[in-house]
């Protein structure tokens, strides 16, 4: 069998995985957030935590409570890191300096997982296990939490209520994820990958030197780190570690675990809408715009443009041996597609195009299919657009399952979309414009200003992936970058959960002969023109100075 | 007495997030941990140690270096990757290189301070540039890496060590071109931006103009970046991953074109038939798994301690 054939095969086996876990998957999370029984943990978790979980609550205390929640874990998780050296497991590491706490503690609450360190020489055990992994957890049942509530908000009427933050957070958490990780960590112990609390070991190599094999409790980490969207990898290396991913299959496993949820969820929200075409409509759109992501990445990396790959005679550097190309080019686009940002190859080492791919596939705005839930109620915001833009070209009254979008609809939806890019876009000029942010490029020309736009765009988009040449572990990038997480995660939330609310209060209107059905063919293809077009106005310019300008030399 | 409701709100949260971490932080790694205390995982799960003679010689997952002190390579040993590890395989210190596809010029730092630089435009000066740089204080290009490690092993290995874009003396072959109105116009200058002065450049003219060397220290940032392709074959003998560095630099793994590059010179350096070497390399050569997934690979430690256990070096 061929490479490119090989590279083939690997995507159909995905995408056929994939297809066939979405309707079990998306129904079990559609029982999961609308069952009305309480487990006997959860019900002791509520009596700890003190909520009542029969109450809903309007958006604006489903809002507040996301925010509670996350405040109090970037405080946790910062307080945690500065007195590390105090706590046991700590393999003798010093606490974690401010900027880089802060920075960390923003990157795992806002399912970033931005890194500006390595894994194995900053962080302990116990700071790895039960601080970074349990905002793994934690910050991606938040992002389910919300676009459940978004979903909530598009099926209910005449209501202000959106559903039980609290209860959606601990049944994600223990119906969910916790499953899943424990049946996925235990295949990857299997596969080669450690789970141990030790410090490692000292090994005597065959030429006399001697080498230190470290340890940890990797594979619990790495199992919800990709089913979470998260991407903090245990090592600097990240899922390129033979420790975290150490075969070509549990490779596979990894990526398919990255798409898993993001990909059900359109599942669960036709579902909650009691329409499963809109769910099948959602992931239509999702489908063809990461298909295409991914099978022009695989044949860029496999044509190997520019002169260094020319030289090479492939697009090897920064990629495994195990993996190969077409199974690298086949994560990085994964990842990047997800808010993942975890990698099993380096972004940075990519031919120019290829580079490119990545980076549109984060200014798509992680839709497509996205970070788990952020990636569906980004596209489902977007679809409140396409049906805006629709009802613009023919002089329809704009409206989305029933729901009237107005000017307030419209205007939370555009706030959403405008809020990234801004981010971006001043994020990245501002660090252009200063000394110390291009004294961190390490490479010059575009290529330097591709490594500037790539970590802002990681950043404003919670991917966390990132062209690693860039010196990023300085003050000023570690307060910019965290300050781009908070408001990149954060704003868009309160604008999704806005939304949920104004459209919950609403009286459903009648389908009539006006009314745009948005689970046909031709809706899909708007959605996927419009996400397309947003992002081609929005960051051409950017990419023209960067990755373009280095592809066409 | 009742708490304000914002407080009171954040404690719940607080509370919430310590429930949470106990199960998810505590309970979930430590129950993982005692799962992979069973036989059959509790190997893996310790970092699958490999022992020879009672002494751990390092992980069937990590790979290492087979060079001595210096860094050069031993001949009776199966060569790895390059490695952006620490000083190369350090898992204390995982890397890729993250070079990019377009890294192709070479920094070489002046030693001296600025001030006592030869001025190139003044003839007078007297220039010395052999004897005021040192080459490893600056910064190799990717390309001109990947051309020396091509060139290096064809020498080790008796192949062809060729590459494009690589000069003969194995930097990038890469010339600055200054034309007169900026990026276009008749050329004025070619510098072979690679070659350090004294050194021949590999061309002699470029568009009718001389091939300069360079001169380090000066600033060539105004000239237009050209590569240049040469005649070198379009396959190179030395395999691809022979030249590049890996994602994680603990890559265990070659494939198997550099395996069969190498097994005549491993061979040679333990007085045995290249036919047994070739032997050992097949019984740890991998193929994809479940026939489709990943790439063919070369488990390097496994060969050099089968090859040492079976046909140790004679002193």
């Amino acid at each position: 069998m061929s490479d490119s054939v090989a590279g083939a095969a690997f995507v159909v086996s995905l995408v056929t995985a994939l297809a066939v876990a979405y309707r079990p998957l998306g129904d079990y999370l559609h029982a999961v957030v609308t069952s009305p029984r309480h487990g006997r943990v959860e019900r002791a978790v509520y009596r700890v935590v003190g909520v009542d979980p029969e109450g809903e609550q309007p958006w604006g205390v489903y809002a507040r409570s996301v925010l509670a929640f996350s405040a109090v874990s970037v405080l946790f998780l910062y307080a945690f890191l500065r007195v590390q050296d105090r706590l046991w497991l700590s393999l003798g590491l010093p606490r974690v300096d401010a900027d880089g706490a802060w920075n960390t503690a923003v990157s795992f609450t806002t399912n970033t997982n931005w890194q500006w360190y390595s894994g194995e020489s900053t962080m302990g055990h116990l700071v790895q296990m039960a601080g970074l992994a349990v905002q793994n957890f934690v910050s991606a049942a938040v992002g389910i939490a919300v676009a459940v509530a978004l979903a909530r908000g598009l099926a209910r009427s005449r209501t202000d209520l959106l559903g039980n933050f609290w209860v959606d957070l601990v049944r994600i958490v223990l119906r969910v994820l916790l499953p899943i990780s424990v049946v996925a960590a235990i295949v990857l112990i299997a596969g080669g990958a450690v789970q141990n609390l030790s410090g490692g070991f000292d090994a005597h190599t065959l030429v006399g030197a001697t080498q230190h094999v470290t340890g940890g409790p990797v594979a619990g980490q790495e199992a919800i780190k990709d089913l979470g969207t998260n991407g903090g990898g245990f090592y600097n290396a990240n899922s390129a570690h033979p420790f975290e991913n150490p075969t070509a299959w549990t490779n596979w496993i990894e990526i398919f675990l990255l798409l898993l949820i993001p990909v059900a969820l359109p599942r669960t929200f036709g579902r909650i809408v009691g329409d499963d075409r809109q769910g099948y409509a959602i992931v239509a759109a999702m489908g063809a715009l990461a298909l295409g992501s991914i099978v022009t990445l695989n044949v860029v990396q496999g044509m190997h443009p520019g002169t260094v790959p020319q030289s090479v005679g492939a697009a090897t550097e920064g990629t495994e041996t195990r993996f190969g190309v077409f199974g690298s080019a086949t994560f990085a686009a994964a990842t990047t597609l997800t808010s993942t940002g975890s990698v099993n190859s380096f972004h940075d080492s990519y031919t120019a195009p290829g580079g490119g791919v990545t980076l549109l596939n984060m200014m798509l705005g992680e839709v497509a299919p996205g970070g788990v839930g952020s990636g569906l109620y980004g596209m489902l915001v977007l679809a409140i657009v396409t049906v805006f833009v629709a009802g613009l070209m023919v002089g329809r009254t704009p409206e989305y399952l029933g729901k009237k979008i107005g000017a307030r609809e419209i205007k939370l939806a555009s706030l959403y979309f405008l809020t990234t890019p801004t981010l971006v876009l001043v994020g990245t000029a501002t660090a252009m414009a200063l000394a110390v942010g291009r004294g961190a490029m390490l490479n010059t020309g575009a290529h330097g200003l591709s490594e500037v736009l790539y970590a802002f765009t990681s950043a404003s988009n919670n991917n966390g992936s990132a062209f690693a040449g860039l010196s990023v572990s300085g003050t000023w990038y570690n307060t910019a970058l965290g300050l781009v997480m908070l408001l990149g995660r954060f704003l868009p939330m309160i604008l999704v959960l806005g939304l949920a609310g104004s459209l919950a209060a609403q009286q459903p209107v009648p389908v009539s002969a006006g009314t745009l059905p948005t689970h046909r063919p031709l809706f899909v293809i708007m959605l996927v023109g419009v996400t397309v077009i947003l992002v081609a106005l929005t960051f051409l310019p950017a990419l023209a100075l960067g990755p373009l300008a280095e592809g066409v030399r | 007495m009742r708490l304000p409701s914002w407080i009171a709100q954040h404690l719940a949260a607080l509370r919430a997030l310590l429930v949470l971490t106990a199960i998810t932080g505590l309970a979930y790694p430590l129950a993982l941990a005692a799962v992979a205390r069973v036989p059959g995982l509790a190997h893996h799960a310790d970092g699958s140690a490999v022992t020879a003679n009672g002494i751990t010689v390092g992980s069937a997952r990590i790979g290492q270096s087979f060079t001595d002190s210096d860094g050069n390579a031993l001949p009776q040993y199966l060569q790895s990757r390059p490695s952006a590890a620490g000083a190369g395989y350090d898992p204390t210190a995982t890397a890729a290189s993250n070079l990019g596809p377009e890294d192709v010029v070479d920094v070489v730092d002046v030693v001296d301070v600025v001030d006592s630089l030869p001025d190139p435009t003044d003839p007078t000066d007297p220039a010395d540039p052999a004897g005021q740089t040192d080459p490893a204080s600056g910064r190799r290009s990717l390309l001109t890496q990947v051309c020396a490690r091509s060139l290096s092993i064809g020498k080790t290995e008796g192949v062809d060590g060729r590459r494009p874009y690589c000069t003969g003396s194995g930097v990038g072959a890469v010339l600055g071109v200054f034309h007169r109105e900026g990026p276009t116009g008749p050329v004025t200058r070619v510098v072979s931006l690679n070659e350090p002065c004294p050194t021949a450049p590999f061309l002699a003219t470029h568009g009718g103009v001389r091939v300069e060397c360079a001169r380090p220290g000066q600033d060539y940032a105004r000239a237009v970046v050209v590569p240049v392709r040469g005649n070198a074959p379009g396959q190179p003998v030395v395999p691809a991953d022979a030249v590049t560095a890996g994602a994680s630099g603990l890559d265990p793994h070659i494939s198997p074109a550099y395996s069969r590059i190498q097994a005549p010179r491993v061979a040679g350096a333990r007085g045995i038939d290249v036919a047994v070497v070739l032997k050992i390399v097949e019984e740890h050569t991998a193929g994809r798994a479940l026939g489709f997934l990943g790439e063919p690979t070369v488990d390097v430690l496994a060969v050099n301690l089968d090859l040492d256990r079976h046909h140790p070096v004679r002193d």
